[in-house]
C-alpha cells in the first residue's frame, strides 16, 4: 500500500496539516503537497476508470505528463473537470471526485467493457456504427458517449475572472530547472531582457531528487544561489505556476499562469495569460521518461521510475512497501536507492538489458543487497484494482514465467525524451538518437522567423543532454548562441557553471516486454493509457495499412487524449515502426501543437466576459433612450432603439404608432450612428466619382445627393446622402454598420492605388449627434425652437446650411428617408442630448414622438426605398434595384463599372427588385421564396424570386413587401406563390415598390 | 446652447489597484497633411505653441499640445472651450497647402489612470511594452486597448492618460475597471 513516511519530504511542511476530500471521503495531507502525493499518502491507489474499457487506473507520473489521474474539482462555479492530480496543488477544503466511472469507483458497471475488449480494438467504432447510417446519430452516439468520457462539463457559470497580460523580452526562458536557471544567468549577465517561466511553484526542476553537484555543492545549494542572484537583477523577471503553453510565429509565446488554483480564497483573477513577444526563446523543458510496454503495466501501482522516487524524495510518501523495478537504463537504479534510504524494500531490479560488466550503479545497487536480474523483464503484473505481484521472464523470450515476486508497486522507465514540444510548434525538427532512443531537436534544422533567422533554442535535457555536466554546458552555449543572434554578448569573465558527471552503461531501447511477447500479452500492454490503446491496436492498424503515423494515430487514438500522448508517442511510433519493419525515424512522428499542456478557455478569453464581452457603443442619448422605453436592436455594435414602447403597448402596436405619429405629427429619430466621413482635397471630387457610381463632383456647394457604391465586383455595398461642404470638401453619409468599412475602403484605394491623388479622409462619425426632425410639424417645432431660416425657400429639399437652431450650433440637411417633411441636424455630442431634449420639450404640443429602427424601416419601405443589408446581400448589383438612374453614363470609371459589364451581371434573367403586396392583406414571411413550375435537379421546386423585406404598414393597414423576381418589372399585377415555414402558402401581387406618395411631394414641402 | 458634457460625467473607480477616471472633454483636433513638410509643421507648431512631436512622441503640456498619430497625421490638443477658434486658426493657415483639420473633441472621452501600478493595468489591455525604461513621458502610442481602439501617453510617472471613441467611453471605463481589480498586481515593472 502507498503511504506516508516518517522522514523525508522536502517541499511539504508536515507541521501544517491540509484537510480535503476525494470523492466525499475524508483525507489529509500537507502544506505543499500535490493531490496525487496526498491521494498516495492516503492509500488511494485507484483514482479513475479508463475512457473506453472503464479499466482501474492509478497515478503513474508526477507531472504534466500524468495520462490517468484526472479529477473532477470542486463544485457549482469553481467547478472543474480534467484537473490533473499530479499538477494540482493541494490546499484546505479541496474537493476531488475521480471520472468515467458508475455508479461508484470501486464499482463500476462499464468496466464490463473490459471483457469485451477483445471485441473492441482499434478502429472499432469505426467499423460496427457505419450501419445504418441513421442510427449513429440517434442511437449508438447517446449511449458511447455516456459509457466512454472523461469529466463532466461545468453547468455553473464561471464565478472566477481572468486576465491577459502583454510582456515582452529579449530572451524568454522556459523552464525553470537548473538548465533554465543557468541559461537564465548567462543571458541576464549581457544586460538582455529575461523572462523565466517555470510551470511549478519550484525552482530547479528535478535536480534535487536525482542528485549531484555543482561548483563543487549540492545541486539545491547552486539553485538558491542562481535563484538570489537572478532575482537581485532588474532586467530579468521570473514566474512560478507559469506555463510556457506555445510558441508561434514571430516569436510570440503564450505562458499559462496559475494565480489562485493554489489557494481559492485569495483575491484577484484566477489565470492571468501572458502574450509574449520575446527576441528570442529558449526551451529548457527537460525530459518525460517513457513507460515500458509489459501486459497490465496500467494497473495501479505501476508508475513511473522518476515518478516513485519523486514521490519519496518531494512528498515523503511511498507507492508501496515492496516495489520492483523494471528498467532498461541506469537511471531507474537511482529510484532504488532513494527507495533503500527510505527504508523501503525493492525484491529486485528487472534490467532487460544484457550487458558484458556492470555499471557503477549495478555494483551499488547490489551492494546495497538489491537483486538485480540482467535480461530479465516482467511478463505480466498480477493484481486488479491495485498491484500484488509481477511474474518474471526473460527479456529475449515470449514471456515464460521463471518466477513470481510479491510487491505492491512497479516502478518503470523504459528512458526518457526530450520535451521537444516548444521546439517543434514553429517547425523545429528532429533528429533520432540512437545512443538515448528518443527524438532530439536537431540544432541545424531550427524554427526560424521571417528573416531567417533562429528564434527558438534547447537548453539542458531538453536537447537530449542527460548528464548534469552536459546539460549546464548545453545550457550555457545556448545563452551564448542566442545572444549572438540578438546582437549581443556575454561578458568576457562570464563561465558555465560545472556539473557532475555520472558513469552511465547504455540503455537498450525496450519497445516491449518480453520481446516476443505473445498476443495475450500484447493485448494487455498499455501504450496510451488515457485513450486505452495497446500495443495489439497499434499492430492491427499497421497490419489494416495505416502506414502513416498520421493516420494510425487518428484510427487508434494513440495520443489524442487531453496529455496529447506525453507517455505514449514514442512507444506508440516505435511499435508501429517495429509492426512495419521500419527503422523509427523513417516513421517519424506526429505534429507537435500548442498548447503543451490544457490552458483554461476562460483565461483566452481574459477580461472579455460579462459588461465587457464586448464593446457596445451607445450615443450620447443612450440612456434617455433606455429610460423611455427602448427595446434595443444590435446594428454593429451599436445598440439602436427598435421602438420605445409606451404604458402597456406591445412592441407591434408601438411601432404602428411611431409611424403613424411621424406621418401625422412630428416623428424624432436618433441618426448618429449613420457614418460622416469627411473628404477633402484637390481630387476629392475625381475620388468620389471614383468610389460613386454617380457623379459627385458636379454636386453644388450647399447640395446633397444621394449615392451608390459598389465594390469593384459590382456589387453594392453602402448608400447614402453626400453633401458639399466647399470647393474641395465632401461629407458622405454611410450606413450606420458601413462607417468605419467605408473609411478603411476609401485609405485602402487612396493608399494602395491612387496614392498620388490629393485626398485626405477623416472619420467623424461621432463628433455629431444627428437627428432627424420627420414630419408635417417638423417645420414648426424648429421655428419654434428659434434660431436659422428653416423655410422651403431658404432651405430647399436636398439642400444642407449651417446654422443655429434654440442656441445649438448645428449643420441642417434637408434629406428624408421617411417620405415626410425632414431634417436632419447636426450638432455636437457633447451637447446632443440637450439638443434631443429641448425638441422633445418644443415638440410636445406638436404631437412629438421619437421613433425607433422598425418606424424606420416601415417608413422607408412604404416609399421603396431600399436598405443596404435587406434588399442588398453582396450579390446585389445596382440594376438589380432598378437603380439605373444612379449609374453614371458620362463618367468614363468608377468601381464597379467594368464588373457590371460582365456576362452574368449584365443577363437579363436577374431578379429585380418589385413590391409585392398579398392578396389578403396578410404580412408576407420575410426571406420567403416564391415558386416557379417545375422542380431542379436536386428534386425541389424551381424558385423565382425572394423576400427582402415585409412589414406591416399602419399607414396602408396591409401588409408591404419587397423582393427580388425573375423578370418582375416585367410581371406587375401577376400573382405569386411564397410559402411560408408555418405551412401556409401566401399569394402576392407584384406591384410597384413605392406604396406612398408615389409624386413624393410630401418631403418637398 | 447647453453645456457641454463628457460621456461618462466624470466616472471614477478606485476601490482597485489604480485609478480610473474620466477627465474632462478635451479640445481635439485632427491634422492630416504632409507632416513633414515644412507648411503644416509651422501651422501646427505656431497654433498649438508646442514643438513638434518625433514619431510615436507627444509635446504636451496640460491641455495644449502635439501628437504623432501618423507618418501623416498630427492630433493637436487646446482647451476645449477653444477647439473652434483654434481650428479656424489652423485652418487659415493651412489655405495655400493640402490638408484636413478637423474638430474630433466630442467624438473622444479621455480617461486618466492613475496609481503605482498603472503601468500594469495598460500592459494588461494593450500590447505595447510599458517596461519603464521603454514607455516614458513624452512618448504616444495609438493602439489598441483590448477590443477597442485607443490612444495614450503617460504626463507623469505613474499616470496614463487614454482616449478613446466617445461611443466607447463606458466599455473603456470597464474593461479598465476590471484590469484594475483588487489583488491583481503583476509585480513586474
Amino acid at each position: 500500500m502507498s503511504t506516508r513516511l516518517a522522514t523525508g519530504g522536502r517541499l511539504i511542511n508536515k507541521s501544517n496539516t491540509v484537510k480535503f476530500r476525494f470523492n466525499g471521503k475524508h483525507m489529509r495531507g500537507y502544506e505543499g503537497d500535490t493531490l496525487a502525493s496526498a491521494l498516495l499518502a492516503n492509500d488511494q491507489m485507484l483514482v479513475g476508470r479508463s475512457f473506453k474499457y472503464h479499466r482501474p487506473r492509478g497515478i503513474v507520473a508526477a507531472g504534466p505528463e500524468e495520462p490517468n489521474a484526472l479529477v473532477n474539482l470542486g463544485s457549482e462555479g469553481k467547478f472543474e473537470p480534467n484537473a490533473r492530480v499530479t499538477t494540482t496543488e493541494l490546499f484546505d477544503g479541496l474537493r476531488a471526485e475521480s471520472q468515467n466511472h458508475w455508479p461508484s469507483l470501486e464499482f463500476d458497471v462499464g468496466a464490463i467493457n473490459k471483457h469485451l475488449s477483445r471485441f473492441l480494438p482499434a478502429g472499432f467504432y469505426y467499423k460496427m456504427f457505419i450501419h445504418p447510417r441513421p442510427l449513429w446519430k440517434h442511437v449508438y452516439e447517446p449511449i458511447i458517449r455516456h459509457s466512454a468520457g472523461l469529466g463532466r462539463a461545468p453547468k455553473a457559470r464561471d464565478e472566477d475572472t481572468y486576465e491577459h497580460f502583454y510582456a515582452f523580452c529579449d530572451i524568454l526562458v522556459v523552464g525553470g530547472g537548473v538548465a533554465g536557471l543557468e541559461a537564465a544567468r548567462a543571458a541576464a549577465l549581457s544586460g538582455a531582457r529575461v523572462i523565466v517561466l517555470e510551470q511549478t511553484a519550484h525552482w530547479g526542476g528535478r535536480t534535487p531528487v536525482d542528485c549531484g553537484e555543482i561548483d563543487g555543492s549540492p545541486a539545491q545549494t547552486w539553485i538558491d544561489a542562481t535563484l538570489a542572484q537572478l532575482e537581485g537583477m532588474e532586467n530579468v523577471t521570473l514566474r512560478t505556476r507559469t506555463m510556457g503553453a506555445g510558441v508561434y510565429d514571430h516569436c510570440y509565446v503564450l505562458g499559462s499562469e496559475q494565480l489562485t488554483d493554489h489557494d481559492p480564497d485569495k483575491g484577484g483573477p484566477r489565470h492571468r495569460l501572458w502574450r509574449i513577444r520575446a527576441g528570442h526563446v529558449i526551451t529548457a523543458t527537460g525530459a518525460i521518461e517513457r513507460p515500458l510496454s509489459f501486459a497490465g503495466n496500467d494497473i495501479p501501482g505501476v508508475m513511473l521510475a522518476a515518478a516513485v522516487r519523486d514521490y519519496v524524495v518531494n512528498f515523503g510518501v511511498s507507492a508501496g512497501d515492496r516495489t520492483v523495478i523494471v528498467t532498461n537504463n541506469d537511471d531507474a537504479y537511482l529510484t532504488a536507492f532513494a527507495l533503500k534510504h527510505a527504508g523501503l524494500d525493492v525484491p529486485a531490479i528487472l534490467d532487460a538489458r544484457d550487458l558484458e560488466q556492470d555499471s557503477d550503479v549495478m555494483a551499488q545497487a547490489r551492494a546495497l543487497g538489491i537483486r538485480v536480474m540482467m535480461g530479465h523483464a516482467i511478463s505480466s503484473v498480477k493484481g486488479g484494482k491495485r498491484v500484488t505481484g509481477v511474474t518474471v521472464c526473460a527479456q529475449a523470450g515470449e514471456g515464460a514465467v521463471l518466477e513470481e515476486i510479491d510487491c505492491d508497486a512497479v516502478a518503470m522507465s523504459g528512458g526518457w525524451s526530450p520535451v521537444v514540444h516548444l521546439w517543434s510548434h514553429c517547425g523545429g525538427k528532429l533528429t533520432w538518437d540512437e545512443a538515448n532512443a528518443c527524438f532530439s531537436p536537431d540544432p541545424d534544422r531550427p524554427p526560424k522567423g521571417a528573416d531567417g533567422g533562429q528564434f527558438v533554442s534547447t537548453a539542458g535535457a531538453a536537447s537530449g543532454t542527460f548528464q548534469l555536466d552536459d546539460a549546464l554546458n548545453d545550457a550555457f552555449a545556448a545563452a551564448d548562441g542566442t545572444l549572438r543572434c540578438l546582437g549581443m554578448r556575454l561578458p568576457r569573465e562570464a563561465k558555465a557553471s560545472k556539473g557532475s558527471r555520472r558513469t552511465e552503461a547504455p540503455m537498450a531501447p525496450v519497445w516491449l516486454m518480453p520481446q516476443g511477447a505473445s498476443v495475450k500479452l500484447r493485448e494487455k500492454a498499455w501504450l496510451d493509457y488515457q485513450n486505452d490503446v495497446k500495443v495489439s491496436d497499434v499492430r492491427l492498424a499497421a497490419q489494416e495499412g495505416f502506414v502513416s503515423v498520421e493516420h494510425a494515430k487518428r484510427y487508434t487514438t494513440l495520443g489524442m487524449a487531453t496529455d496529447q500522448g506525453k507517455l505514449s508517442n514514442i512507444n506508440g511510433l516505435a511499435t508501429l515502426a517495429n509492426a512495419l519493419g521500419e527503422a523509427i525515424p523513417n516513421v517519424g512522428t506526429t505534429t507537435f501543437r500548442p498548447p503543451y499542456h490544457p490552458i483554461s478557455m476562460a483565461s483566452i478569453g481574459g477580461e472579455a466576459r460579462d459588461a465587457v464581452f464586448q464593446p457596445i457603443r451607445r450615443t450620447p442619448m443612450h440612456d434617455w433612450h433606455e429610460a423611455n422605453g427602448a427595446e434595443w436592436e444590435p446594428v454593429g455594435q451599436w445598440r439602436r432603439p427598435y421602438v420605445y414602447r409606451r404604458g402597456g403597448e406591445s412592441t407591434h402596436d408601438a411601432v404602428s404608432s411611431e409611424v403613424k405619429n411621424a406621418r401625422e405629427n412630428m416623428g424624432l429619430l436618433d441618426a448618429s450612428t449613420l457614418g460622416k466621413l469627411i473628404v477633402k482635397g484637390p481630387d476629392a471630387g475625381q475620388f468620389l466619382d471614383m468610389l460613386y457610381t454617380n457623379m459627385m463632383s458636379t454636386l453644388a456647394i450647399g447640395k446633397c445627393r444621394y449615392g451608390l457604391m459598389c465594390n469593384d465586383n459590382g456589387f453594392l455595398i453602402d448608400d447614402g446622402v453626400v453633401a458639399r461642404i466647399d470647393e474641395d470638401t465632401w461629407l458622405c453619409h454611410t450606413t450606420t454598420g458601413g462607417a468605419e468599412s467605408i473609411h478603411a475602403h476609401m485609405e485602402e484605394w487612396l493608399q494602395t492605388e491612387w496614392w498620388d491623388w490629393k485626398v485626405y479622409v477623416v472619420n467623424v462619425t461621432e463628433q455629431y449627434v444627428q437627428i432627424a426632425v420627420v414630419g408635417p410639424n417638423a417645420r414648426k417645432a424648429l421655428e419654434k425652437l428659434g434660431g436659422m431660416d428653416v423655410s422651403k425657400e431658404a432651405l430647399g429639399f436636398m439642400e444642407w446650411a449651417d446654422g443655429e437652431i434654440g442656441g445649438f450650433k448645428c449643420r441642417v440637411y434637408r434629406i428624408s428617408f421617411s417620405g415626410e417633411l425632414s431634417y436632419e441636424i447636426a450638432v455636437d455630442a457633447s451637447v446632443g442630448l440637450a439638443f434631443w431634449e429641448a425638441l422633445m420639450a418644443v415638440g410636445k404640443d406638436l404631437g412629438v414622438r421619437p421613433y425607433g429602427t422598425e418606424a424606420l424601416h416601415v417608413l422607408r419601405a412604404e416609399k421603396g426605398f431600399i436598405m443596404i443589408g435587406d434588399e442588398t446581400d453582396g450579390t446585389v448589383i445596382p440594376q438589380d434595384l432598378n437603380l439605373h438612374w444612379a449609374l453614371s453614363k458620362k463618367k468614363e470609371d468608377y468601381l464597379g463599372k467594368r464588373a457590371h459589364l460582365r456576362s452574368h451581371m449584365a443577363d437579363p434573367n436577374r431578379w429585380k427588385l418589385v413590391g409585392l403586396e398579398t392578396v389578403d392583406g396578410a404580412v408576407l414571411p420575410d426571406g420567403a421564396y416564391a415558386v416557379g413550375t417545375g422542380k431542379n435537379d436536386n428534386g425541389q421546386r424551381n424558385m423565382i424570386g425572394r423576400v427582402t423585406s415585409s412589414y406591416y404598414s399602419p399607414t396602408l393597414d396591409k401588409g408591404i413587401a419587397m423582393g427580388l423576381v425573375h423578370n418582375g418589372p416585367d410581371r406587375m399585377g401577376e400573382v405569386l406563390e411564397f410559402p411560408g415555414t408555418d405551412g401556409k402558402t401566401y399569394s402576392a401581387r407584384i406591384v410597384d415598390p413605392v406604396f406612398y406618395d408615389k409624386e413624393g411631394e410630401k418631403q418637398n414641402v | 446652447m447647453s453645456d457641454p458634457v463628457s460621456a461618462l460625467k466624470n466616472a471614477a473607480y478606485a476601490s482597485g489597484i489604480s485609478t480610473i477616471t474620466e477627465l474632462d472633454l478635451k479640445g481635439m483636433i485632427t491634422l492630416r497633411g504632409d507632416i513633414n513638410s515644412r507648411g503644416v509643421q509651422k501651422a501646427a507648431v505656431d497654433v498649438s505653441g508646442a514643438k513638434m512631436p518625433a514619431p510615436r512622441h507627444c509635446v504636451i503640456d496640460g491641455d495644449a499640445g502635439l501628437a504623432w498619430m501618423s507618418p501623416d497625421e498630427l492630433l493637436l490638443m487646446c482647451p476645449y472651450a477653444q477647439a473652434n477658434a483654434t481650428l479656424a486658426e489652423l485652418t487659415g493657415k493651412l489655405t495655400k497647402v493640402h490638408a484636413l483639420a478637423v474638430n474630433v473633441s466630442d467624438a473622444r472621452a479621455v480617461f486618466e489612470v492613475r496609481g503605482p501600478h498603472a503601468r500594469e493595468v495598460m500592459a494588461k489591455l494593450s500590447p505595447v511594452d510599458l517596461a519603464p525604461d521603454q514607455f516614458k513621458t513624452g512618448m504616444f502610442r495609438r493602439t489598441r486597448l483590448a477590443q477597442v481602439p485607443a490612444a495614450f501617453w503617460m504626463p507623469e510617472e505613474d499616470v496614463f492618460n487614454v482616449v478613446c471613441f466617445r461611443s466607447v467611453a463606458q466599455y473603456v471605463f470597464d474593461v479598465l475597471s476590471v484590469a484594475a481589480q483588487p489583488e491583481s498586481e503583476v509585480g513586474v515593472f
